[in-house]
């Protein structure tokens, strides 16, 4: 994740309620015929902000992405991009510029022409073009490629110079429409710490489409989850993981163990959450819980703690490893309660090195009262 | 593919064993037509233009005579093509041939690209049915659209009456055994040849590139100059091909709509064939022609692929 070191104030303006937003999305919907591709979305992003819209294909995060390009205009609400009104600017004349999923770089143009094309549309004369187009290309560490057609390039070095020609208008505002979706797994995560490399040199506000989850955690300063047209929440990386609104989120970002039960006793700064699997369970206080509501109990696989001892903790459980994963620096534990429902944990592959935990052990499962987060919908 | 059948099977075995694959077979039958069809007939007509006319069945002379010596001597002659090239009636009426052809080509393509670009352009159903329209002419015979032509044409035909009743001309025009007309004629026949591989090369083009300079700035015109038509040029080189190599060998058109100052090689060819019953000549008419079709075809098709453009 990209926050964890304590950063000034003044680099997350989102933060800040004073902060006027460069991009304002306002009550955007898009309908095709019966079908409702965005829903009243409404969401403020900041000046070089590199936005995650995350959603899976078919929530509307495209369409809304289309919609700021001007491909798509919106059957309401509005867009404003640095307090001017989008809505009539056709996508020839907007300040922003579009990274394509397919790249669509042109066939018979070679990398350079195709670097150079937004340039001289702007009436930029032709050396000079040529020599912004160079120093783009430099920036995407492509120098020397720029007489090849497209077809001679790799898949990386096609999303390259796709990056490449929709930088160099520097653009108020650059979309990027899944721009790692077509490369494989590797080079995905290098050119994942590019792209935020680039971001970071040109300050340009990025808003990134993608259905990746990983991806968006690790790129992004703010994730903005789309499910059905709408936004479902919009928080940090670490605010999306650590504190999901909904059911939905929490299950979508990472894998979660998700526990119904209803609210007991609230009382003092801990409270007790009956749920069918685990019986009664401590944890942290919530406020506005009223005792006797349904409520879901999320707890992260690496929240667990496992043990052969009986730990000292209230939240303490028996159950069987049922079977054990070995990924490397983690492993993952599938556990069987005594009531037939699994649970799934991560621990280090180090933490279990003295005293090794492996199939059809009984262990003691235990978490904290702070690990576990209450979910009301 | 997973499970073949038995039959299948064998066959693939059997054809293996006599050193054929199924890709062989595939391509052989193309192949062999090219070769009955195009190629035998292409030898024969090499064969017949170096013979010399005679008055017998068939009116040539055999390519091999014994000599006195009973050595075998074989009999050809290049004078037909020194004549084709001497005699500027010939010459002439290969250069009519050319422009005419180029003349109606370039027309098919200024009335065809728009319609093709619409067609791919219209959504789902109304493009199946635009379509439809534009193969509909060939269900009627070929030989009565052009009579109908005539009818249009003619000194009281429907357009000198429109205009006529319009009062917009005093007399009739003049459009009946015209160049005009040999053309009109041409375009008009050919239009389907040029729309087709048109609609079909641009319905292939991935709507992201129009979209992606739209982004990077691109007026709709200027998209159109820079992205559409230099992708559309396969479409474009296949649809020109298709009328222009049939149009300079057009023979019913200009007998049917041409007058006689109208001066097209299908038209020389049928009268030394028919006329003057000279094949020898006949013969080396078709083959020059052939090759003056041919070369630039296949000039073409190496420049596209060295553009990458082809495929």
């Amino acid at each position: 994740m990209r926050q964890t070191a304590p950063l000034a104030a003044d680099t997350r303006p989102w933060r800040d309620a004073g902060a006027t937003p460069f991009l304002r999305i306002q009550g955007v919907g898009k309908a095709f015929g019966m079908f409702t591709a965005v829903d009243d979305v409404t969401l403020d992003i900041h000046r070089g902000e590199l936005f995650c819209l995350l959603g899976a294909s078919g929530c509307g995060k495209s369409t809304l992405l289309r919609m700021l390009a001007g491909f798509e205009t919106p059957s309401a609400g509005r867009i404003l991009l640095d307090g001017q009104d989008m809505s009539a600017v056709p996508p020839h004349r907007r300040p922003t510029n579009m990274m394509f999923q397919s790249y669509a770089l042109f066939p018979h143009m070679t990398v350079e022409r195709n670097v150079m094309y937004g340039l001289l549309r702007e009436g930029l004369g032709r050396a000079a073009a040529r020599e912004r187009a160079r120093e783009m290309l430099r920036l995407v560490k492509l120098d020397g490629f720029g007489a090849r057609k497209p077809h001679q390039l790799s898949g990386g070095q096609r999303q390259r110079v796709a990056l490449a020609r929709a930088l160099v208008k520097q653009p108020k505002l650059l979309l990027l429409d899944e721009p790692l979706g077509a490369l494989d797994k590797k080079l995905r995560e290098e050119t994942q710490f590019e792209l935020v490399r680039i971001q970071e040199t040109l300050g340009t506000t990025f808003i990134v489409v993608t259905h990746d989850q990983e991806e968006a955690m690790t790129i992004a300063t703010r994730i903005g989850i789309m499910r059905d047209g709408r936004i479902v929440q919009v928080g940090e990386p670490r605010e999306i993981y650590e504190a999901p609104d909904t059911r939905f989120v929490a299950d979508f970002i990472g894998s979660v163990n998700l526990f119904e039960g209803r609210v007991d006793v609230a009382a003092g700064d801990g409270m007790r959450v009956v749920t069918q699997d685990l019986g009664p369970v401590t944890l942290r206080h919530v406020p506005g819980l009223t005792a006797g509501q349904t409520v879901w109990v999320a707890l992260r696989p690496e929240r667990l703690a496992l043990g052969h001892s009986e730990p000292d903790t209230p939240n303490r459980f028996r159950a069987l490893v049922e079977d054990v994963g070995y990924m490397g620096q983690l492993s993952v534990y599938r556990l069987r309660l005594p009531g037939g429902r699994l649970v799934q944990a991560t621990l280090s592959s180090r933490a279990m090195d003295d005293a090794p935990i492996s199939w059809d052990d009984e262990v003691w499962v235990s978490f904290a009262p702070a690990a576990g987060r209450v979910l009301t919908q | 593919m997973s499970a073949r059948s038995r039959p299948w099977r064998w066959t693939a075995r059997g054809l293996g064993a006599l050193g054929l694959s199924g890709r062989t077979l595939v391509v052989a039958v193309p192949m062999l037509w090219l070769l009955l069809f195009f190629l035998v007939p292409f030898f024969v007509l090499g064969r017949i233009s170096l013979a010399e006319p005679i008055l017998a069945r068939p009116p040539y002379t055999p390519l091999f005579e014994r000599g006195p010596d009973g050595a075998l001597v074989i009999l050809a002659n290049l004078e037909n093509y020194r004549l084709l090239w001497a005699d500027t009636l010939y010459r002439n009426a290969y250069l009519s041939s050319i422009r005419i052809a180029a003349v109606s080509t370039v027309f098919a393509l200024l009335i065809g690209y728009p319609i093709a670009y619409y067609i791919a352009r219209a959504p789902e159903p109304r493009r199946t049915i635009l379509l439809l329209l534009v193969i509909l002419p060939f269900w009627t015979s070929f030989l009565l659209r052009v009579y109908a032509w005539m009818g249009f044409l003619q000194r009281e035909g429907l357009i000198n009456s429109a205009l006529l009743g319009l009062g917009l001309i005093d007399a009739p025009l003049v459009m009946m055994q015209t160049t005009f007309a040999v053309q009109l004629g041409i375009v008009y026949t050919y239009l389907p040849f040029m729309i087709l591989p048109l609609y079909a090369n641009l319905t292939k083009i991935d709507d992201a590139f129009f979209e992606a300079s739209a982004d990077l700035g691109a007026a709709p015109v200027v998209t159109f100059l820079t992205v559409t038509l230099p992708l559309s040029l396969p479409g474009i080189i296949a649809g020109c091909m298709l009328v222009f190599i049939p149009a300079i060998g057009e023979y019913v058109i200009p007998a049917l709509l041409g007058g006689p100052d109208t001066l097209m090689i299908g038209r020389v060819l049928w009268d030394e064939f028919f006329s003057a019953r000279d094949w020898t000549m006949a013969s080396a008419v078709a083959i020059v022609m052939l090759v003056l079709v041919v070369a630039p075809v296949m000039w073409l098709q190496s420049w596209l692929d060295r553009r990458g453009l082809n495929g």
